[in-house]
């Protein structure tokens, strides 16, 4: 052992050893974990390989298409067709949604929990290396890596999906915002922060169930949870949405359209839909007024009115972010959740 | 130099006290027996010793002062936990390498030669070997790490006769080769009949009796340890402490 620079150290034990060096938990991480970690690399890898062939004909059948002249011709709706026909790939992604979750609870849930569960953690935190700083390096290397993977895999994703986010509206294909669910968050920071997250989740469920199989199903669970919450209720709030007066003129072509509002002479007088005693008064349903939507029945109707409809909507701009500030607190909640399970470590009695 | 000192030490889990009132000094070089019925307070003793649990009242000390679960202390104590826990799915040569990686001494050729006697093949998981060959690991990991002392709690109670004999001849002559100070737990008295040469003796939480083998049995006139402990438990029936 070398013994270059020992600096006098001030502790409460006189004979405190110099700690071991942090990279000696690289090698213990691998071979305690090396099965979930293959498991991983072989999951995300063969998905990679299958999205690199799909991705690289949707990329040259757009490409062609985008090049094709003129637009009109034969030779290039059959081309706009092929390109429209391959926007299938694994159910348009929501296959992919359970990716981030699938990584998290097996990989992470594990972790912590088998220890309990089997009662290796009294030969794992007796060990000199130290409980806490077991604890640390072991969570911060898979962290890490599992992370790392779902970045390079989130890189792949974010390069398909790019011909369906292009402004060229001449194509069949469906204009999807990138905010919708399943594109904002397999986008981008999105799919390796809710890797990191799912697997946060898992540790301290591991760490708190002390049982593998419930814990993993725990963190199905609550990821579905927050997923939801963040999809439905939080992402929208990230920053304060643009409001538009006429929409059909102003409004960017795959902005998220956040809710929409009549009023009349500066007052609120509905939200999504008229009530049927304004209905009745100016828009009647009649044959030429049909019920439908508010772009073809009433909406054209109740503008000759006086009625004014807003939109709050975010604008396709703000995809990045948007992506970091979801990030962001993905992240923190991550730093958060792995610090509580090492927390517990340290104080949990045997 | 004392390898475990305890003052006032007690434990308690919820309302009961597991352990209660534990002052003991236990010299080195010593093999000592922690005695008592199941529930006595053995395995919170040990796992108080070994840093695994926090006291709840009092404190414990091990090898000449440092506190238990420090760096320090665990640098100096190797423990083998009931049912001798290893990690199922991976080979003997990674549990080697594992505990190798997490120790700052680790004998290689002395675990890989013991390891070898005991026909325990470096390439087999963990998982796939007997219940005696995996305790026999376990204490051969332990060992490898070059301990000053030595925990082993119930080290044999799930061990046949032959495994229980094997085992405890690996313990003694590490003890008697290296001068590791062992403390041992067991509700299997006839065990320690030829290994202890001191006692703890616990029941209900509480230490009935501690001390030099031989002393106790000169100072109560008793021919074997058993029959000391049997003896004491049945004469000093412990139900006063009970709450």
């Amino acid at each position: 052992m070398t013994t270059l620079t020992t600096p006098a150290r001030r502790g409460e034990d006189d004979a405190r050893p110099r700690p071991l060096p942090w990279r000696r938990m690289a090698g213990v991480t691998w071979r305690q974990h090396r099965i979930a970690l293959i498991a991983v690399a072989v999951l995300l890898g063969a998905l990679a390989v299958y999205l690199w062939i799909a991705g690289t004909s949707l990329h040259n059948a757009y490409d062609a298409a985008v090049a094709c002249h003129p637009q009109s011709s034969a030779a290039c709706q059959g081309l706009d067709n092929t390109v429209s026909g391959m926007d299938n790939f694994l159910s348009n992604g929501y296959i992919l949604q359970v990716l981030p979750v699938l990584i998290g609870a097996f990989a992470g849930a594990p972790v912590l929990a088998r220890e309990l569960e089997t009662g290796t953690f009294r030969y794992a935190w007796t060990q000199g290396f130290g409980r806490r700083r077991w604890a640390v390096a072991k969570l911060t290397l898979l962290a890490v890596a599992v992370t790392a993977a779902a970045g390079a895999f989130g890189a792949l994703l974010t390069w398909y999906y790019q011909p369906f986010l292009s402004d060229h509206q001449f194509l069949g294909l469906p204009r999807t915002s990138p905010f919708a669910p399943g594109m904002f968050d397999l986008r981008g920071v999105g799919f390796p922060a809710w890797t990191l997250a799912a697997f946060a989740i898992g540790v301290l469920a591991g760490m708190l169930i002390r049982r593998v199989v419930p814990a993993i199903a725990t963190t199905l669970v609550v990821y579905v949870g927050l997923a939801f919450a963040a999809a439905g209720f939080l992402r929208e709030h990230y920053l304060a949405p643009l409001l538009t007066a006429n929409p059909n003129a102003n409004l960017p072509g795959n902005a998220w359209i956040v809710s929409t509002w009549w009023t009349k002479d500066g007052r609120v007088a509905f939200g999504d839909y008229p009530p049927a005693s304004i209905l009745n008064q100016f828009c009647p349903p009649t044959s030429s007024v049909k019920g439908g939507g508010a772009s073809e029945g009433w909406g054209p109707c109740l503008l000759q009115h006086g009625y004014t409809m807003w939109t709050s909507y975010q604008p396709t701009s703000r995809f990045w972010p948007f992506q970091w500030i979801e990030g962001g607190w993905l992240l923190a909640l991550s730093v958060l959740l792995i610090g509580a399970a090492i927390w517990l470590v340290q104080r949990r009695a045997a | 130099m004392d390898v475990v000192e305890a003052s006032g030490l007690g434990k308690r889990y919820g309302r009961t006290w597991a352990l209660r009132e534990c002052t003991l000094e236990i010299p080195a070089g010593r093999v000592a027996a922690l005695v008592g019925p199941n529930g006595a307070g053995k395995s919170t003793l040990l796992n108080l010793a070994v840093g695994l649990s926090a006291p709840s009242a009092g404190a414990v000390t091990v090898l000449g002062g440092r506190r238990a679960g420090s760096p320090a202390a665990l640098d100096g104590i190797a423990f083998v936990a009931q049912d001798t826990p290893v990690y199922k799915t991976l080979s003997v040569a990674d549990m080697l390498s594992i505990t190798r990686s997490l120790n700052r001494r680790f004998d290689q050729p002395y675990a890989r030669a013991r390891l070898e006697e005991l026909g325990i093949p470096l390439k087999r998981k963990a998982g796939k070997l007997s219940g005696g060959q995996q305790a026999q690991l376990a204490l051969t990991l332990a060992l490898a790490r070059r301990p000053q002392l030595l925990v082993l709690d119930e080290p044999v109670a799930m061990l046949d006769p032959v495994a229980r004999h094997d085992f405890m001849a690996t313990v003694l002559a590490a003890a008697a080769a290296d001068g590791v100070s062992v403390l041992l737990s067991s509700h299997v008295l006839t065990e320690l009949e030829r290994v202890a040469n001191y006692l703890i003796l616990l029941s209900r939480g509480q230490v009935r009796l501690a001390g030099e083998v031989d002393d106790l049995l000169a100072t109560h006139g008793q021919a074997s340890l058993e029959e000391l402990a049997m003896t004491y438990l049945r004469e000093n029936p412990p139900s006063e402490v009970t709450r």
